[in-house]
């Protein structure tokens, strides 16, 4: 799960981490009077959207007087943002940050990620802040520091330092990073985050340390203990499919295609993904029901493949396991049956009670081709949506 | 012979009294495991289904001898059952349970350190030496005894690539499922030294997917340190970037841990890669020709 920027500002706050004075304002006239109330100006207007590259598309702007910050929230809330990271559709902007701006003398970078090599969360830094990471990391990677962290110890006040030393901060700046970067530590494992970029970490002309800019990403095996982070969740942010896709346990994401999969297992789910477009087809998703799924779940997956218009055919593609094959056959039947089948459908089942499922498929009187293997029916439905033209 | 477990291999449920492990103590036992027992706090001293009860992981082990554990505890409690498992002297666990959250399997993971105690998963299937010993949720029929070891970080897809051995009639030594988390007890490499040490493996499967670099690590391993052939499969070509698929490590983040990126790295050191899910079992016989298989078979 992500937030917006403001959120993880507030969460950066609890943790004494140094943020700018700012606020969230939804419309226009609020904002302007959240500028006067943080005190003198300039202020920056920040477009709030799930996707970084905000300053190039225009999400970013300097106001110099209160009716400056009113105007350019007018224009912001209600356009489209289009970043690298929205793709072409773009964002719409529904909430802006107005924060107090700051003079910048340096940009720097500072992450926290749980690094699957050493199982150790790893604070990263670098000197060159305001820029993409994979882009430092991939010209010049010996610009990145690393520090991992000792579960048992923490990051200690000696493995900041040496990143403050090494990133030229000096004098009180020193202390005031070790300050900072504990606090960044405890926010990511007070919140279990999976990811937290401060990007950039500045040093203001005043010579203080300052977050910028935050993003955070949390682990979402882990919400279930942090109820006020679930409540910054922003529907608005996600995709509608995926959305209802997870009030039924399915985990599901929409994609560019026309061949709709249902899958049990994100192994398999994601071969299934492969072999459509190995056969010369294109999935419309990732669909997996999961191992335990209801004949309720796997009905709510089948309607949510065919809401999406995109969708031209189906592949069902269920290995058994814990996953029993006329649970599936059940579910398939049920939800043709609400929906009504308008496309091509090929299921292939395999596993537990493989032939209890297959039997009841046929038995269904729906159009229903049966696949033997998984080669066999990729190469089943990516021909059948072909001959639709 | 074949790795990790055996038909003498003693194993206790954790989290038998629920409905998930008491199912597949019970599918494990029609499989002829030696399943002695398990253990529910506050339950301890009854009997689920001719499964005796114990209220802690040490009192299971001192009472039936147990070396193997498989857990079946809900994620809040999952880390928790792990250092019960490790405290109690358990040398090989099995975390079939998915959602842990990844700090605690940091935590887990320190904790382990130097410990004489091996943890399989999370969010695993298990592992199965067919015809000895099933420890956890992988569906029995499929397999059959033979010289081929799989591991994999995908479940499901681990059955297709059992069913694709059998259904030629390939037998497999040991199927490892090292499941799909971030952070995990066993690696690929960890199995592949196991796999070239065990006599009864003559070659090895080994199904990757985006995320991460564990596959390119063990690729470097096979190159290096295997005489064994080696066949693969990385799911995910066809994954966008930024987009959790499923596992909560199947994730392509910053342009690296794409399928692409693995399989150069794979074919580089010498592993054939599948082209597709439906082929890893051709992948395999592209490089390995088993003794004795029907040569009217085909290959």
């Amino acid at each position: 799960m992500n937030i917006h920027e403001y959120q993880a500002k507030e969460i950066l706050r609890k943790y004494g981490v140094s943020v700018p004075d700012g606020h969230v304002a939804y419309n226009s006239a609020i904002a302007r009077d959240w500028a006067k109330r943080l005190g003198d100006g300039p202020w920056v207007v920040k477009a709030q959207i799930h996707a970084g590259g905000r300053g190039k598309g225009g999400g970013v702007k300097l106001a110099r007087t209160p009716d400056e910050v009113r105007n350019i929230a007018r224009e912001m809330i209600g356009m489209t943002l289009i970043t690298h990271q929205t793709g072409p559709e773009g964002k719409l902007v529904k909430r802006v940050l107005i924060e107090k701006g700051c003079n910048i003398a340096r940009e720097l970078y500072i992450s926290l990620v749980v690094d699957r090599n050493t199982s150790k969360v790893t604070i990263m830094a670098s000197t060159e802040g305001g820029m993409d990471i994979e882009e430092v990391a991939e010209r010049s990677p010996e610009k990145i520091l690393r520090e991992a962290i000792d579960p048992l110890i923490g990051l200690a006040p000696s493995q900041c330092r040496k990143l403050a030393f090494k990133l030229g901060l000096q004098g009180k700046q020193v202390g005031q990073a070790v300050t900072l970067l504990q606090g960044l530590y405890q926010a990511f494992i007070g919140s279990d985050c999976s990811q937290l970029e401060i990007n950039p970490l500045v040093v203001t002309g005043e010579g203080e340390l300052m977050a910028l800019d935050a993003k955070f990403n949390f682990d979402d095996n882990a919400l279930f203990r942090h109820r006020l982070i679930r409540d910054m969740r922003d529907y608005d942010e996600e995709d509608p499919n995926e959305i209802e896709a997870s009030q039924y346990e399915l985990s599901y994401i929409s994609l560019e295609g026309n061949i709709g999969c249902l899958v049990n297992g994100a192994g398999l789910a994601m071969a299934t993904m492969d072999i459509i477009k190995h056969c010369g087809g294109e999935p419309a998703n990732f669909l997996d029901v999961g191992g335990g799924a209801t004949i309720e779940r796997v009905t709510e997956a089948f309607k949510l493949i065919l809401s999406d218009h995109k969708v031209k055919g189906i592949l069902v593609n269920i290995f058994g396991g814990i996953m029993k094959c006329d649970v599936i056959a059940t579910g398939v039947i049920e939800a043709a049956k609400q929906v009504g089948l308008k496309v091509p459908l090929v299921v292939r089942l395999e596993g537990t009670n493989v032939e209890k499922g297959k039997q009841m498929l046929a038995e269904s009187g729906l159009n229903i081709v049966a696949a033997d293997s998984m080669a066999d029916g990729a190469e089943k439905i990516v021909r059948a949506v072909s001959d639709l033209g | 012979m074949s790795i990790l477990v055996d038909k003498n291999t003693k194993v206790i449920t954790q989290g038998i009294t629920g409905a998930t492990g008491l199912f597949h103590a019970q599918g494990a036992r029609a499989y002829n495991t030696l399943m002695v027992g398990g253990v529910t706090p506050g339950k301890g001293g009854t009997v689920i289904d001719g499964f005796p009860v114990y209220d802690t992981v040490e009192q299971a082990v001192l009472a039936t001898g147990a070396t193997a554990s498989v857990i079946y505890v809900p994620p809040i409690g999952a880390a928790d059952a792990i250092i019960e498992a490790v405290d109690a002297g358990i040398e090989l666990i099995c975390c079939i349970t998915e959602g842990v959250p990844v700090l605690d399997m940091v935590k887990v993971k320190h904790y382990m350190q130097g410990k004489k105690c091996r943890l399989i998963g999370p969010n695993c299937p298990g592992i199965i030496t067919p015809g000895a010993c099933k420890i956890g949720i992988m569906p029995a029929y499929i397999h059959k005894p033979g010289p081929v070891g799989i591991v994999s970080r995908s479940g499901t897809l681990t059955y297709e690539a059992v069913w694709q051995l059998t259904t030629r009639g390939i037998g497999q030594s040991t199927c490892v499922g090292i499941g799909g988390d971030p952070v995990n007890g066993t690696s690929f490499t960890d199995c592949l030294e196991l796999f070239e040490k065990d006599p009864q493996t003559e070659a090895v499967i080994m199904i990757g997917e985006i995320g991460g670099n564990a596959e390119e690590e063990a690729a470097r391993f096979v190159r290096d340190q295997m005489t064994k052939p080696v066949a693969a499969f990385i799911a995910g070509r066809t994954a966008p970037p930024g987009k959790r698929m499923g596992h909560a490590g199947a994730i392509i983040s910053g342009g690296k841990g794409t399928a692409a990126e693995k399989v150069a790295v794979l074919e580089a050191c010498g592993i054939s890669v599948a082209a597709s899910p439906a082929e890893m079992a051709e992948a395999l016989l592209r490089i390995y020709q088993p003794a004795g298989l029907n040569q009217a078979l085909g290959y």
